[in-house]
C-alpha cells in the first residue's frame, strides 16, 4: 500500500500535550518538515523556553534545551556560536518573546544571529491562564484585563515583526497564519525560508505564526479560527517584512 | 614555567581563561571589573573564540548556558548588581548541570552601592543566591598568582562536576597588578561531553538540556542526585592555606582581607602574639577540616570580612561552639587596614573580644 | 629591603603609568612587588592614587597605610597623605604645583619643582618621571636601567620615541636628589 501520510522524522511520535483545538501540533508538525525536508535534522538544536511549548524537548526528535522565559535567543546565541554549522532554532510564545523576553530577541536580531526563531502568538498566556500577552488585542477579555484591554490603561498590542524587520541584523521576517489550509502551506514555506536564511548566513530569521488560544480564549476551536480571521488578521497583517538582500549593509 | 607578566587581576584571569580552554566569553560592562571584558574582547578572537558584548547580564548567563550546554569551555563576569542579574541563568545552569565559570568582582552594596571593593557577597554566592536547593563551587584568591591558578582549576571542576563554579573576587583582587606566570603548553583538553547538544549526527537519541521535572516525585529524585553530586564536591574540593598551625589565635579572612590579616599575622609576632590564620580557598564547600586542625590549641578565632558577617557563619558552624569566635568587619568598599585588625585581634587576646 | 610607596595626584598626571613603571622595574629586577589603583568613578580629573609594594619576601598586604616614601603631584594629594608618611619615611612634593611646604619634621621632605622642569624638557607630562627620578635616586629601590627596560616594554613602539624625554626627565629629578 502507498504510504502518502506520516509522521515527520524530525518528531518523536510522543503524543503532544497540547488542548484539543490548538495549533502548536501544527506549527510542530511544519518545523519538522522542514528540518526533514532540508536534511538537517542531525544538526538542529532547538530551545524552548518557558510557555505552552515547553516539552517541546519531548517532541523534536533533534537535541533541545529548555531555557529560562524569555531568553532563548540568548542561549541560541551561544549555541550557535560555538557551534556554528548546527541549525539553531528558538519556539517562543508572545509573553516570553515580546514582554519578558524583549532584550533578548531585540538584540539577536540586532546581531544578525544565525538563528531562526519560530514565534507563536495566539494574543494571550496559555500556560498560566489566560492572562493579558504583549501582542493581546484592544477590547479583548483576559483574566487581568477582565473589562477588555484598554490602550490608555494597559498599553497598545506588539506588532513584533515589524518592529524586527527595522533592525539591519534580521535578514528574514514574515508573519502566517494557520487558521486555514492554504494559510498552512504558506505558513510552511516561510518557516522552510526562515531556515535557508540560516543556512545560507544571511542573518537572522523569524516566522511569527498568528495563532489561537481557543481554551483561554473561551470558544470553540472552530469559533477561535473564526475570531483569528475575523480580529486578529487586521490588525496582524499577514506577509514578509523582510527578506534577505533588502536593507542589508 | 614562562616568563613573569605583570598583570591586573582582572587581565590575568581572563588569560587564565584562555588558556584554560574558555573559548566563549559574554559579559556587560560594569566597574570594576571592566578590564576583564576588555581583555576577552581583544583576545578571543585571536584564538579563534567568542566574545559577545551581550545586552544584559541576564543575557549574557544564558548565553554561556547555551555555550556551555553545546559543549564549549564558556565564561562571564560582572561585579555585584550585575551578578545578582544573572542568578536566574545560575539556577538554570545548576538546575541543567551545564558547566560554566562566572567571576563576581565584589563591590560595596546593597543596590547601587560603591564601586570599591567589598566581601557583601558571600552570602549570595556560597548559599545559591538564584532559586531552588542548588550549589556552586566557590573560589577566592588571594593573589594574582592565586587568581590564575583558580580560574584554570575553576574550568577543570565545572567540566568534572558539570556544575558552575563561581570565582569570587573583589574590585582590589580585580585591578591589582602582581606579578603572574602562565603555565606553558596548550590548553589543556576539555573532556568528551557525550551530554552535549552539538546536533544528534549520527548519535541515535537526541540529548537534552533541561531542568523540568512537572511531576513533583521526579523532580525530587533530581534533587537527591544534585545533592549527592554537592556531597561528592564536599569531599573532594575543600581547600585552605594554613598559615601557623601552632598559634594560640587564628585570623580567618579570604581574599582581600586575607592579604590584610597575612599583614597582621607578621606584625603580631613582632608583637610577641602567637598568631595564625585560616585562608578558606574555596568558600563553598567551606574548609571545615581546617579548623578541627587547630580548635584544640586554639584560644580563639577573629573573622576578618569586608562586610558586615557573613563568612563568619560558616566559621562559627565549624568552630561549633568549641572556642569562641569573633568578628571585625568594613563595610561599603572600605577596607581594613592591618593596624586596625591588630588592635581588634589585640582585645581578643586581652579577653576583651567584644561581641563574638 | 621592603617599599611601600604611595603615590597621588589629579587623575591624568600620570600617577598610574609612574607606580606601573615602578612595579614592573622591581618585578624585572627579581622582587616581589604589587600595585594598586584607587580613584573615583570619573576618567579624567578626579583625584588617583596608587600603592606600590616592593619587597624580598613575597608582599603580604598590598595596601599601603603607612608608606615610607610618598610622592604627592598636587596640593589636595600633599594634604590628605602628608600624616600617613611613616617616621622617618620620604615625601617628595610637586613644588610646582603645591603651594605650601609640608609641616612634617620627622621624615626627609624633598620639593621637586616637576612641572617647571618637565617644561624646560619640552613637556609637562613628564612631570611625574622628575618625580620617581627624585625618589629613585633616594632610596635604590630599583636600578635607572630596569626602568628604562620598563619604559620600553609599557610604552607601545610607535612611542618609543618618547623614551628618552622619559629618561631625561628620571635623570633630571635623579640630580635634584643627589644635588639635595
Amino acid at each position: 500500500m502507498q504510504r502518502i501520510f506520516g509522521r515527520p522524522a524530525a518528531l518523536t511520535g510522543i503524543p503532544f500535550h497540547y488542548c484539543p483545538g490548538c495549533p502548536h501540533g501544527i506549527v510542530h508538525r511544519l518545523v519538522a518538515e522542514c528540518l526533514d525536508e532540508l536534511g538537517v535534522c542531525e544538526r538542529a538544536v532547538g530551545i524552548a523556553p518557558v510557555g505552552c511549548a515547553v516539552f517541546a524537548y519531548n517532541y523534536f526528535n533533534c537535541d533541545m534545551i529548555q531555557a529560562a522565559h524569555g531568553r532563548a535567543p540568548a542561549v541560541a546565541t551561544g549555541v550557535k556560536r560555538v557551534q556554528p554549522d548546527a541549525v539553531v532554532f528558538t519556539y517562543q510564545g508572545d509573553g516570553d518573546l515580546a514582554a519578558i523576553g524583549t532584550a533578548e530577541i531585540v538584540h539577536a536580531a540586532t546581531r544578525g544571529e544565525r538563528i531562526t526563531v519560530v514565534f507563536i502568538n495566539n494574543a494571550i498566556y496559555g500556560m498560566t491562564g489566560g492572562q493579558m500577552a504583549p501582542t493581546t488585542l484592544v477590547g479583548q477579555e483576559t483574566t487581568t484585563t477582565p473589562r477588555g484591554r484598554d490602550a490608555s490603561y494597559h498599553g497598545h498590542p506588539v506588532r513584533v515583526s515589524e518592529m524586527l524587520a527595522l533592525l539591519d541584523g534580521a535578514a528574514y521576517v514574515a508573519r502566517v497564519s494557520v487558521h486555514a489550509p492554504g494559510h498552512v502551506n504558506r505558513a510552511k514555506r516561510a518557516l522552510r525560508r526562515a531556515f535557508e536564511v540560516q543556512l545560507e548566513n544571511r542573518g537572522f530569521s523569524l516566522v511569527e505564526v498568528v495563532s489561537a488560544c481557543p481554551t483561554n480564549w473561551g470558544m470553540t476551536p472552530v469559533e477561535a479560527l473564526r475570531w483569528v480571521e475575523q480580529n486578529m488578521l487586521p490588525y496582524y497583517r499577514l506577509g514578509e517584512f523582510k527578506v534577505p538582500g533588502q536593507g542589508e549593509a | 614555567m614562562a616568563e613573569l607578566s605583570l598583570m591586573k587581576g582582572n587581565e590575568a584571569i581572563a588569560e587564565a581563561a584562555i588558556r584554560a580552554g574558555c573559548r566563549f566569553y559574554a559579559g556587560y560592562p560594569i566597574t570594576p571589573q571592566n578590564e576583564l571584558c576588555e581583555y576577552m574582547a581583544r583576545r578571543m578572537p585571536e584564538v579563534g573564540g567568542t566574545f559577545i558584548q551581550s545586552e544584559s547580564e541576564v543575557a549574557a548567563i544564558n548565553m554561556v548556558y547555551g555555550a556551555g550546554a553545546a559543549g564549549a569551555r564558556a565564561m562571564t563576569s560582572s561585579s555585584s548588581p550585575g551578578i545578582s542579574l544573572k542568578q536566574e541563568g545560575i539556577s538554570y545552569l545548576c538546575g541543567s548541570e551545564v558547566p560554566g565559570v562566572i567571576v563576581n568582582m565584589v563591590r560595596g552594596g546593597p543596590g547601587l552601592g560603591s564601586i570599591q571593593p567589598a566581601q557583601s557577597d558571600y552570602f549570595q554566592a556560597t548559599r545559591g543566591g538564584g532559586h531552588g536547593d542548588y550549589r556552586t563551587i566557590v573560589l577566592g584568591p588571594g593573589s594574582i598568582q592565586e587568581a590564575v591558578e583558580l580560574t584554570m582549576l575553576a574550568f577543570e571542576l565545572a567540566d568534572r562536576y558539570r556544575n558552575p563554579v563561581v570565582i569570587l573576587g573583589d574590585g582590589m583582587m580585580g585591578q591589582m597588578m602582581e606579578p603572574v606566570q602562565f603555565p606553558d603548553g596548550p590548553p589543556p583538553q576539555p573532556p568528551a561531553k557525550p551530554w552535549a547538544t552539538t546536533g544528534t549526527r549520527g548519535r541515535g537519541s537526541p540529548n537534552i538540556i533541561n531542568s523540568l521535572y512537572i511531576e513533583a516525585e521526579r523532580c525530587e529524585r533530581h534533587n537527591q542526585r544534585l545533592q549527592e553530586k554537592y556531597r561528592r564536591m564536599e569531599e573532594n574540593e575543600p581547600r585552605y592555606e594554613l598559615v601557623n598551625p601552632e598559634a594560640e589565635y587564628f585570623l580567618v579572612a579570604y581574599g582581600t582581607s586575607s592579604r590584610i590579616c597575612r599583614a597582621v599575622v607578621g606584625r603580631a609576632s613582632r608583637d610577641g602574639l602567637r598568631v595564625g590564620m585560616i585562608r578558606p580557598i574555596t568558600l563553598w564547600p567551606f574548609p571545615r577540616a581546617a579548623f578541627d586542625r587547630v580548635v584544640e590549641r586554639a584560644r580563639a578565632f577573629l573573622t576578618v570580612e569586608m562586610s558586615a558577617g557573613q563568612m563568619v557563619e560558616d566559621v562559627r558552624l565549624a568552630v561549633e561552639g568549641r572556642r569562641p569566635v569573633h568578628f571585625y568587619g568594613r563595610t561599603g568598599g572600605v577596607v581594613p587596614t592591618p593596624q586596625e585588625v591588630l588592635a581588634r585581634l589585640k582585645l581578643v587576646v586581652e579577653g576583651r573580644g567584644g561581641e563574638s | 629591603m621592603l617599599h611601600e610607596v604611595l603615590m597621588a595626584g589629579f587623575g591624568g598626571q600620570g600617577v598610574m603609568a609612574m607606580g606601573s613603571l615602578l612595579a614592573y622595574a622591581a618585578m624585572l629586577e627579581g622582587r616581589h612587588v604589587s600595585w594598586l589603583p584607587s580613584y573615583g568613578p570619573e576618567m579624567r580629573g578626579g583625584t588617583a592614587n596608587c600603592h606600590v609594594v616592593i619587597s624580598d619576601e613575597p608582599v603580604a598586604c598590598p595596601l599601603v597605610t603607612e608608606p615610607t616614601a610618598a610622592i604627592v603631584l598636587n596640593r589636595p594629594s600633599l594634604d590628605r597623605f602628608e600624616n600617613s608618611v611613616r617616621p622617618g619615611g620620604i615625601l617628595i612634593y610637586n613644588s610646582s604645583l603645591i603651594d605650601r611646604a609640608p609641616t612634617r619634621t620627622d621624615v626627609r621632605v624633598v620639593a621637586v619643582p616637576a612641572n617647571r622642569i618637565a617644561e624646560e624638557l619640552g613637556s609637562a607630562r613628564v612631570a611625574n618621571m622628575v618625580c620617581l627620578g627624585t625618589f629613585l635616586a633616594l632610596t635604590g629601590a630599583v636600578s635607572a636601567s630596569s626602568v628604562s627596560q620598563s619604559l620600553r616594554k609599557a610604552l607601545p613602539v610607535h612611542r618609543h620615541d618618547l623614551i628618552p624625554l622619559n629618561e631625561a626627565a628620571l635623570e633630571r629629578g635623579a640630580q635634584l636628589a643627589r644635588a639635595g
